[in-house]
């Protein structure tokens, strides 16, 4: 299957969260998110994945496959994990170059810039970095080889 | 139908807790601009005066006069405007050692606030007279504020830190208190009341208890003095610490209130300007108390402010706000009970009007996130006091921290939309 460019997913959230007009329907649309990603799977709820935010607490897991960067992430807050379950349909199965190059400008677009920002510990700005860093890492490894 | 049955529940819930207040909220309330904003389109809600309080109309006109008309550097000048800074300056001083009934202003020590207070005694303190072997105990409630400083101290001289255990209600277990005091405790540092729980512990009593042994107090007022009527002279604490901002005051000034007999005693902590005598290349001599410990130009407009904030307070009377919030406790515990799911920690016979919550089945953060855009101001998270949280297995709490200006109609909200937050979450 083709995958679309990372501008084209970012495009297609920004179209979904246009028709929302308020704060409680985006809200109630990241909750529906959070409840349809997946769950980590309680093994790699470890020390190692988790990014300590102060006020919710988030697991990111990356695996190499293929030339492409999974990943798998978790919070143990609802909404902050259905911002996870956005960054995943952004992030996930793309090249390290494609995550490298990506600018986050559909945070802003679809209201929700404040939720990322670096005064809500909440993990999330943090996973992003995280998310950099081992698109980072996967490529330096890549090129190695 | 619904909407007879919620009247009837106002109705059983007037008869209950009434929501009568102290005569003149209102006017009180018009004294803080911020209180009459809106947040999100919604008129704000602040129940997070545990971390900072809302300053009055009175503080913001003396820091922007200060600013416009009076500003110079205090203790320097053989100028009016010096001359006038400084004895504002000293007429603030006076004005704290009123407002906690301290006997001279020598003891009362302008600092950067309650952090900055207590790391000046663990630091001026501890190396004087704590080493190797010996003990200093805090409490499991403490603030990392009042745990902290004593730790990095303890580790620093190979001392050893203890704590005085709670119970579930989130009361200190004060028959270990003696136990706990030994003949190596050189310090005991106890918060006044707790800023997870709101617990107010009897600090009068384990004062007495400790100088039986000749053991010294530290007491950590940071969030007692705008709650309660505080008189450190008959609280007989050796050290008595508080913030400016906590109580109606500008953010960046503190107090660190010291008998006279320590402040004599104890090295300075920090060395600079105006707090010394004599200086050669060879040879220093420290300034008089409270100098000693203010090295450097301290933050004059913030002690001015602070004594501002103060004298509001006194206008209104301790008393008269103790009474108006313990009615808010009551209001409170009596509304948040009546809502299915929420458990209380923390449940002290004394305490302030600061609710540590969860709601069944939800995330705190997630909560706090929803009721801010209801216009709801809470803090969500461990509130600097992580001991607690594992006192009772938990990630942290939300918490609601009330303060004199806050109404029962306040609280009649924040009830009902905790139940909207419940809604969209479950």
């Amino acid at each position: 299957m083709e995958t679309k460019p990372i501008r084209q997913v970012q495009e297609e959230i920004v179209d979904e969260f246009s028709v929302f007009d308020n704060w409680m329907d985006k809200y109630n649309y990241l909750i529906e998110l959070s409840r349809d990603l997946p769950a980590i799977d309680a093994k790699h709820k470890t020390e190692e994945h988790l990014i300590k935010g102060c006020q919710s607490k988030v697991w990111l897991r990356a695996e190499w496959d293929n030339g492409k960067i999974h990943f798998t992430a978790d919070s143990d807050a609802i909404i902050t994990r259905g911002l996870i379950a956005l960054l995943i349909r952004v992030f996930s199965n793309r090249t390290p170059e494609e995550i490298m190059e990506a600018d986050l400008e559909f945070i802003d677009q679809i209201g929700l810039r404040e939720n990322l920002s670096p005064t809500r510990s909440n993990g999330l700005l943090a996973m992003l970095k995280q998310m950099k860093l081992y698109a980072v890492a996967f490529d330096a490894a890549k090129n190695k080889e | 139908m619904q909407c007879l049955s919620h009247q009837l529940r106002k109705i059983k819930l007037l008869i209950t807790v009434p929501k009568a207040s102290y005569p003149n909220l209102k006017s009180i309330r018009e004294d803080f601009p911020i209180l009459h904003r809106k947040v999100h389109g919604k008129p704000l809600i602040y129940f997070d005066n545990g971390a900072t309080t809302q300053k009055p109309r009175l503080v913001i006109e003396t820091m922007n006069r200060i600013y416009e008309q009076e500003n110079s550097s205090i203790h320097r000048g053989v100028h009016y405007l010096s001359d006038r800074m400084t004895e504002a300056y000293e007429e603030a001083r006076n004005s704290v050692r009123k407002f906690i009934g301290a006997a001279a202003s020598h003891e009362i020590v302008f600092t950067s606030g309650t952090t900055g207070s207590i790391n000046a005694v663990a630091t001026s303190f501890g190396e004087k007279y704590v080493g190797p072997g010996d003990e200093v105990l805090v409490t499991v409630m403490e603030h990392h504020a009042n745990l902290v400083p004593w730790q990095m101290l303890c580790e620093r001289k190979g001392a050893r830190l203890r704590a005085i255990p709670m119970n579930d209600r989130g009361e200190l277990m004060l028959d270990q208190l003696d136990s706990l005091l030994t003949g190596r405790t050189r310090m005991l540092a106890v918060t006044h009341v707790s800023n997870a729980l709101g617990t107010i512990n009897p600090v009068k009593n384990i004062v007495a208890r400790a100088h039986e042994r000749n053991i010294p107090v530290l007491v950590d007022g940071a969030q007692a003095v705008q709650h309660l009527a505080v008189d450190v002279t008959e609280l007989d604490c050796d050290f008595y610490v508080f913030s400016g901002h906590k109580v109606y005051g500008p953010t960046g000034i503190g107090i660190l209130y010291g008998k006279e007999k320590w402040l004599e005693d104890l090295p300075p902590y920090q060395y600079g300007g105006d707090m010394v005598d004599q200086v050669s290349l060879e040879k220093t001599t420290f300034n008089e108390l409270p100098l000693k410990f203010e090295a450097g130009t301290t933050n004059y407009v913030g002690a001015i402010g602070m004594g501002k904030a103060l004298e509001y307070l006194q206008g209104i009377g301790l008393e008269d706000i103790a009474a108006h919030e313990h009615h808010l406790v009551d209001y409170a515990t009596h509304n948040l009970s009546q809502v299915p799911g929420v458990r209380i920690y923390g449940m002290a016979s004394q305490r302030i009007a600061t609710f540590s919550i969860l709601l069944e089945n939800t995330h705190p953060y997630d909560v706090g996130m929803i009721l801010d855009k209801l216009g709801i101001a809470v803090r969500t998270g461990t509130h600097c006091a992580q001991p607690v949280m594992q006192h009772f297995g938990i990630e942290g709490t939300l918490r609601a921290s009330l303060a004199m200006y806050n109404t029962p109609e306040e609280i009649d909200r924040f009830v009902t939309e905790l139940q909207t937050a419940k809604s969209m979450l479950t």
